[in-house]
């Protein structure tokens, strides 16, 4: 048993038990020192992940490799973003409080596992740790109806999904014989084994991990709990629980069913095709920003379910790729839109950006550079990710994919673009309050990125690639 | 044709054929940025920001016009292939590289785009007076897309650049433009980006045939037919509205009409540019069956381009409206020429757009004089300007004329190459493709009527001022330009020559190439 695979999330769920117990003990406001503890955490578990080596552990049901090294590197970094901008915000909205840093830690801790799961009941483990951690984060701001509301409706819905995938499991296990990846994969090479029932479990698996990364038809919750959940959780659950379901979903396609692409490819393309359509459509008639960017990241995770409809490892390689840029532009975003603050309380009306380039006309440049970067323009980081994207599709032959996809960024551009039309047509409002430092850091080094990926994507696109070459062997 | 650079000493080598081994491409073409970098940081109380923002911006034009003088003087012209190269791998794994080269197509729309930049810059000297700062910034990220577009040896970094340019535009309409500058910056944005998606299908699809994406490569690669024929359609689809051809021109006389003066300069001198030079740099040369079956077909759509649009410019009552309309028309006459395939027909719609990029430019130039002291761009508005602005008369006379096609002027030199060309695909194609030139002469010199002669009616037009120093130094190049052009034409050809040339015999030789394959399967 080679327990030190695991020794990133053992570290950071022992740094988690221990903040708690600093955290309750400690007689004055801790959350300061939590926060630093919990962003630590994420920067030693990043170093170990790096560092770490690979291989199978605690027989078979855990694997650290390229790919979850690149999805846990992802994941922290997510992680670390949205706790770096919760810390100011909470304590101007007044919810700053100690176990904020420890949930998200646990829930990381929840998500690593997903990423490094090599079996379905590890997998599930992980999820439900993921999970449980969320829902009381989405009600964070307990005294506000909103968040209390986002909490109940993405603990029902989210609990809905689990069953179902659970049942999913419960069914490729009974048809199978095994919830080890590897073994299934090996089982499912021959033809005859691939039973009725087995497709049914797949699709099963396939719907609660597509409720996961909020694809159409399983999107309902998304808006809702994006707009109630306190912005910083908001963050959160845009960033790194994406990365984690999709990574998820990945290694379950592309190990276990990889040879059963018939059977579960029309599905997928499906939900991609829906989830762009939607996502491009949904969003053009939104106030609130932060529903907007709900409807966004619908259609970002179709876009991103083209490479695994595609179902090669070019495909994954997209995916990637893309999920890759869409946590740093979408945790950019999302910093821009919590500096939107006036006297201390929280507006979030597109039409409270209204004139923002003549306010603060450096904010309103790196929201420019998201907002172009998410509507897919080149030379932002955004456009990469969609040629890779594309690029897998043309390769795969799934011409239908490729045409929708690009048709529906420019729908998708229409209301990129008109946020920036209010920000610099329009005539400016009240002006924000002062931004605190650590929104600077986070906005600037996530524009930073999206707006000069393209002086560097060589390393980033071989790494990816490198993660690839594991799925769809 | 030079063979692409395949052979690398290291990530960041950069390997010129100039002796020097200097990347002056690069330079011109991110020269620019750097100017802008500097804007960002200038400090100060508004009005020094403006000043300095102002005079940062023309200083950085300035020198990016000298250096690429310097890159005309040291252009080879008896070349046929890419020149000044320069490739940097960029995403080694799809062999796609930073690669830069002008040939005597784009050598000459590098040197329109850097020389109309100063130019607009002084043209905004007075009439921008809000947010200079930015103004400047979006003018100098565009000079950077414009190059970089025209010096891309890559498709995927000329995509980049190509679709980049809508940003530095969207904000320059939106933000400094007239009342309906809102709808006028979305419309172009989504206009060009439906054709501009649709380009990067056919890269795509061209980079998965060919395995590579360098220019002079996918220009030797042999496309299915089948194939070419939707590649033709997507990068139609895109080019097609960037020139804009009829039925998807609607967009440019919104865009003109609100624009700022110099947004509409550079719209016209240059933007419009792009898609024709895109006909020339992929689909004709890359595309050769497609061309020859779909060309028919872009000039029913140049001819009613040519015709429609040239009745619609004389019943125009906004200046700018006019010129944009004029415009569509002069584009269909360079789409005439770039399908008719013959040494004359390319020769000319590429000096219809060099000439076409100073006229039209000069001549948003000249709505922008009087619209900065009038405030109007009624044509009713005025009248009798002659009495008052003589000098203004006389200038504006000039690029009416060339706008025309007046022999001795620029207009008159590209228009004629094309029907010369035209003449021998077809008479009737040069008989109504050549209707523009009458057309143009009607609504150029009906303008004329108009806004300069008559007798003055209106008070403040009584003590209106001809043109200050400043303007004169913004129309003295594009007089020069315009009158070199119409007399010494082969100073400008002979830049061409030798690229069309190997452009029109390696189209020949490929449908030959066809027609035989075809010969041998049946």
């Amino acid at each position: 048993m080679n327990w030190t695979l695991a020794l990133p999330e053992i570290v950071l769920a022992c740094i988690g038990m221990a903040t708690l117990i600093f955290g309750v003990l400690h007689k004055h406001d801790s959350t300061l020192l939590c926060t630093m503890f919990t962003i630590g955490g994420f920067v030693i578990a990043g170093f170990l992940v790096f560092t770490g080596n690979y291989g199978f552990g605690f027989h078979g049901q855990f694997v650290a490799d390229p790919f979850s090294s690149f999805n846990q590197l992802l994941i922290l970094s997510g992680a670390a973003l949205s706790t770096i901008l919760a810390l100011d915000w909470n304590r101007t909205q007044g919810i700053a409080r100690f176990e904020f840093p420890v949930l998200m830690l646990f829930s990381t801790v929840g998500m690593m596992i997903m990423a490094s799961a090599s079996n379905l009941m590890t997998l599930y483990l992980g999820l439900e740790l993921q999970s449980l951690a969320l829902y009381v984060l989405a009600a964070f701001a307990r005294d506000d109806l909103r968040s209390s509301e986002a909490g109940l409706k993405y603990f029902v819905l989210s609990g809905l999904a689990s069953g179902l995938l659970l049942y999913g499991i419960s069914l490729v296990y009974g048809f199978s014989g095994t919830m080890d990846l590897a073994s299934l994969h090996e089982l499912l090479v021959q033809p005859t084994s691939a039973s009725a029932g087995l497709v049914v479990g797949i699709v099963f698996v396939l719907v609660g991990l597509a409720f996961k990364v909020s694809a159409v038809p399983f999107h309902m919750w998304t808006p809702d709990v994006y707009e109630g959940a306190p912005t910083p959780v908001t963050v959160f659950f845009a960033t790194a629980p994406k990365v984690a379901a999709m990574a998820l979903l990945l290694r379950v396609m592309g190990t276990s069913f990889a040879s059963m692409v018939g059977a579960w490819q029309l599905l997928v393309i499906i939900v991609s095709i829906g989830s762009m359509l939607l996502g491009a459509v949904a969003a053009i008639g939104q106030t609130n920003i932060k529903r907007l960017m709900a409807y966004s990241s619908i259609g970002h995770m179709g876009y991103a379910l083209i490479g695994l409809a595609v179902g090669t490892s070019n495909g994954v390689r997209g995916v990637l790729v893309y999920m890759a840029i869409y946590v740093f532009m979408t945790a950019g975003a999302f910093g821009c839109i919590l500096a939107m603050q006036r006297k201390g309380k929280a507006v979030e009306q597109i039409s409270d950006l209204s004139g923002l380039a003549a306010n603060d006309p450096l904010l309103a440049m790196v929201l420019t550079v998201f907002m172009f970067s998410l509507a897919g323009i080149p030379p932002m980081s955004g456009f990469f990710a969609k040629l890779y994207i594309f690029l897998a599709a043309v390769q795969g032959g799934l011409w239908t994919l490729a045409v929708v996809g690009v048709l529906t960024s420019v729908i998708g551009a229409f209301y990129y673009i008109r946020i920036i039309k209010v920000m610099y047509f329009d005539a400016p409002a009240e002006r924000f309050d002062a931004r605190p430092a650590s929104l600077s850091f986070v906005v600037a080094a996530t524009g930073l990125f999206t707006g000069f990926f393209f002086l560097f994507p060589a390393p980033f696109v071989a790494a990816a690639q490198a993660a690839a070459g594991v799925l769809f062997r | 044709m030079t063979a692409p650079l395949s052979i690398m000493t290291g990530p960041l080598s950069i390997m010129t054929t100039n002796a020097a081994g200097f990347p002056l491409l690069s330079l011109i073409t991110w020269l620019p940025l750097a100017g802008c970098l500097i804007l960002m940081l200038v400090r100060g109380d508004e009005k020094t920001v403006a000043t300095n923002a102002r005079w940062t911006a023309l200083w950085t034009s300035l020198l990016v016009m000298v250096l690429s003088l310097v890159l005309w003087v040291k252009f080879d012209p008896s070349e046929a292939g890419f020149q000044f190269n320069e490739h940097v791998t960029w995403l080694p794994e799809y062999k796609v590289g930073y690669s830069m080269g002008v040939d005597g197509i784009s050598v000459l729309f590098v040197l329109l785009s850097t020389v109309l930049t100063p130019v607009c810059i002084l043209a905004s000297w007075e009439s921008i007076q809000t947010r200079v700062r930015e103004f400047m910034m979006s003018f100098l990220i565009l000079e950077t897309m414009m190059v970089g577009m025209f010096a891309a040896t890559d498709f995927v970094v000329f995509y980049m650049f190509f679709e980049g340019v809508l940003i530095p535009m969207y904000l320059i309409i939106g933000i400094w433009g007239g009342p309906r500058r809102v709808y006028a910056a979305v419309k172009f944005f989504l206009y060009t980006l439906t054709g501009s998606v649709l380009m990067l299908l056919a890269l795509i699809a061209m980079w998965q045939q060919a395995g590579t994406t360098d220019i002079p490569t996918l220009m030797q690669t042999v496309f299915p037919a089948h194939m070419q024929t939707w590649l033709f359609i997507a990068l139609f689809a895109s080019f097609a509205v960037k020139v804009p051809m009829w039925p998807v021109h609607t967009w440019l006389p919104d865009a003109h009409v609100e624009a700022p003066t110099a947004g509409s300069v550079i719209l016209a001198g240059v933007l419009l540019k792009m898609g024709a030079y895109g006909f020339l740099r992929f689909s004709v040369p890359m595309l050769p069956d497609a061309s020859a079956y779909f060309a028919p077909f872009v000039f029913t759509l140049s001819v009613i381009a040519v015709i429609y649009t040239s009745l619609v410019a004389l019943a125009q009552e906004d200046m700018k409206k006019l010129i944009a309309y004029s415009s569509v028309a002069h584009m269909g006459v360079v789409t005439i020429g770039i399908f008719t395939i013959n040494v004359q027909g390319i020769s000319g719609a590429l000096f219809q757009m060099l000439s076409h990029g100073v006229v039209s430019a000069a001549l948003f130039l000249i709505v922008g004089v009087i619209y900065d002291r009038i405030h109007s761009r009624e044509i009713a508005r005025y009248g009798g300007l002659a009495d008052r602005m003589p000098a203004y008369a006389l200038v504006f006379m000039l690029f009416m004329m060339a706008s025309a096609g007046l022999p001795g002027t620029a207009g008159f030199v590209g228009e004629f190459l094309v029907i010369v060309g035209a003449l021998q695909v077809n008479f009737w194609l040069a008989m109504l493709g050549g209707m523009g030139m009458i057309l143009g002469a009607a609504y150029s010199l009906y303008l004329y009527r108009r806004v300069i002669f008559g007798r003055i009616t209106k008070d403040d037009l009584r003590h209106i001022l001809d043109l200050s120093p400043r303007e004169w130094v913004v129309f003295a190049p594009l007089i020069v330009l315009t009158l070199w052009m119409g007399i010494y034409p082969s100073s400008f050809t002979s830049f061409f020559d030798a690229s069309v040339g190997a452009m029109v015999q390696h189209h020949t030789a490929a449908l030959a190439a066809t027609t035989k394959l075809a010969g041998i399967s049946h």
